[in-house]
């Protein structure tokens, strides 16, 4: 059988149907050169004394090295600690809460006798993850508006003060903490419970003729056949821990001011440093961010592969 | 056949949570289910209040004095929101069919085992998804480097591919798609873009509502890309709007000059607080709409992507 020396003839010659497959790939490919690989090279802004005037190849190419002076100015100044502290401090919550609750819920909406009720409740609980950023700062607005909000109006008739919502520290980290979990909730559902009922029936049906009780059943055949998927999505949320939702740390707080020490994660100080024109500072933000998530990702995937190789991206 | 029926759902009747619980699963289900539900019908309720109600007793659940003004006053004066409208649809449109195409292309070349190149596209696709440029290089390669600024491309573009959905092609085509039928047309004579064109994409429409529908909901919802590249007015879509709106009250009535209102009428009839809210809700209703029946598009795609990180 020649296949072997058949199939290095196929490897090696380059046919007409090369030709066609990389016109076919051709758009792409350039789509993916222009907004994926010229921004990478970008990334010398960061090492650079960058400023704004005439064109941008000329600026790169004319503007003065200024090694890593942009990474000192950032990391001298006290929100580069701050950033980094929210940042990971509120990835933490969600990571855990964004397990915990989900999980939770897929287990009891797979309890209810009525299978309808649930994927009303299901579909229902599916919304808020529809609706852009932009709507639900107009939402959390119609609450927490300091002279027309419903929750000031609430605070009144029950004889209390009305609180400047926008303006105190102390209650954002609930506040951000809840809308994240309220988004997301009906993507986390869908994925367990997708996972629920792809577990085979026989092994629920042999537990209750051992007579294992409801709670039993959950705790020794749904929760160990739902590990690999919760372990999956701990370790992919955990490869984007130096990334946050954009939307809503500077949407939902309305990028009020008084709120920076609560409210500010590297995405918008990236985004305030490049607005305000601190370029330099903002690309050494953008580099630090970059860099640092290609290595928890890299390190999320390896553990992904020793967990299961199937599972893993490379 | 029977008996195994009776059989199972008397064991299922058997192994039913109590009925107390079943109560107050039910009731948590409806407390959280409200939870979801109850922004977008404050939204509606804001929308339909009078803004003299708005201004004297704030916002409200259930409006205290009903009033369509203003649907009205869009609907007579809103150049400016059905323009912002146009754009959004023009830019899901255009951006869907685009993304679609870019996506669905390059997946199927690199799921063809014997294709030169598929090694290097393959590390072409692969690279974004671990390391990218970050925003800052992103955006002035875009607007000094590519002129997108201002124009409708920059809000096309740039979320026009993932690598992410060129994976699920990638998988899709290799796991859906006999090898024997691209030979069989190979010996046929047809060429790739044929091939492609002709056969892989009419069998691929699971695939391609999936993909298409992620697509759709991202250019419909999407602001960031207006905030970054769009300063003109008249390339605001909706969100782009609602948001300007919402930073700055006054926003409309500012432009009104510039929309060929003169400004004293707009000022003096604009119900600027329900607008607000009008504007939100023609931003939702197509999606709240649309979705519920899409959501099992949704669900096997959310699927395949938990499970292929």
């Amino acid at each position: 059988m020649d296949s072997k020396s058949e199939r290095k003839r196929l490897r090696t010659r380059w046919r007409t149907q090369d030709t066609e497959l990389s016109l076919l790939a051709l758009p792409t490919t350039i789509w993916y050169v222009l907004f994926c690989f010229l921004p990478m090279f970008g990334l010398i802004i960061a090492f650079k004394d960058f400023k704004i005037y005439g064109g941008f190849l000329s600026n790169v190419i004319h503007s003065d090295w200024s090694g890593f002076k942009n990474f000192e100015f950032l990391f001298k100044s006290n929100d580069a600690w701050v950033v980094i502290r929210n940042t990971l401090g509120y990835n933490f919550i969600f990571i855990l809460l964004g397990i915990l609750v989900p999980v939770t819920l897929a287990l009891m909406v797979g309890q209810l006798h009525s299978r309808k009720a649930g994927k009303v409740y299901q579909t229902m609980m599916f919304l808020p993850y529809f609706l852009s950023w932009v709507v639900v700062s107009a939402v959390i607005w119609a609450f927490l508006s300091f002279d027309k909000g419903i929750a000031n109006q609430f605070l009144a008739d029950l004889g209390h003060d009305p609180i400047n919502w926008y303006m105190e520290e102390k209650y954002w980290p609930y506040f951000l903490v809840f809308m994240n979990l309220w988004k997301g909730l009906g993507y986390g559902m869908v994925v367990y419970l997708a996972t629920i009922t792809g577990i085979d029936n026989t092994y629920y049906e042999a537990a209750v003729i051992d007579g294992a009780s409801k709670w039993q059943q959950t705790k020794f055949i749904t929760l160990p056949l739902m590990k690999m998927v919760i372990v999956m999505m701990f370790i992919l949320s955990v490869g984007r821990i130096f990334y946050t939702d954009f939307g809503l740390f500077f949407q939902v707080p309305r990028d009020s001011n008084s709120l920076f020490n609560v409210t500010t994660t590297v995405d918008v100080l990236v985004y305030k440093q490049l607005k305000t024109a601190t370029v330099g500072m903002a690309s050494a933000s953008a580099f630090v961010q970059s860099v640092l998530g290609c290595v928890t990702i890299l390190i999320a995937n390896w553990v992904v592969r020793k967990v299961d190789p199937d599972s893993a991206m490379m | 056949m029977s008996t195994r029926a009776k059989y199972e759902s008397g064991l299922d009747k058997f192994n039913r949570v109590s009925n107390t619980t079943n109560v107050v699963f039910h009731i948590i289900f409806i407390l959280l289910a409200l939870v979801c539900l109850v922004p977008v019908i404050v939204v509606l309720s804001i929308s339909f209040s009078s803004e003299d109600s708005i201004r004297n007793t704030g916002y409200h659940l259930i409006p205290t004095a009903l009033s369509g003004e203003s649907y009205h006053f869009i609907a007579q004066q809103g150049r400016m929101i059905s323009r912002a409208l146009g754009v959004s649809v023009l830019v899901t449109v255009v951006g869907t069919v685009l993304g679609i195409l870019l996506t669905t292309s390059m997946g199927y070349v690199i799921s063809r085992p014997n294709y030169k190149l598929k090694g290097l596209l393959t590390w072409i696709v692969f690279i974004p998804m671990v390391f990218n440029g970050g925003l800052v290089s992103s955006y002035y390669i875009n607007s000094n480097l590519l002129g997108l600024k201002d124009t409708v491309w920059a809000l096309i573009l740039p979320l026009a591919v993932s690598s992410f959905n060129v994976i699920i092609c990638k998988t899709f085509f290799r796991s859906t798609i006999p090898d024997g039928l691209i030979e069989s047309a190979e010996i046929d004579g047809a060429a790739q873009l044929r091939i492609f064109f002709s056969i892989i994409l009419p069998i691929s429409l699971p695939l391609i509502a999936t993909i298409g529908l992620f697509l759709c909901f991202s250019y419909w919802n999407d602001w960031f890309q207006s905030m970054l590249y769009i300063n003109d007015q008249n390339l605001y879509s909706l969100q782009a709007l609602l948001n300007s709106l919402m930073s700055n009250v006054d926003a409309m009535a500012k432009n009104a000059s510039t929309m060929g209102i003169s400004y004293a009428t707009l000022v003096a009839t604009m119900p600027k607080e329900s607008a607000r809210m009008a504007v939100a809700i023609i931003i939702v209703v197509p999606v709240a709409a649309a979705y519920p029946f899409f959501q099992k598009y949704f669900i096997s795609g959310l699927t395949v992507g938990a499970v292929k990180g």
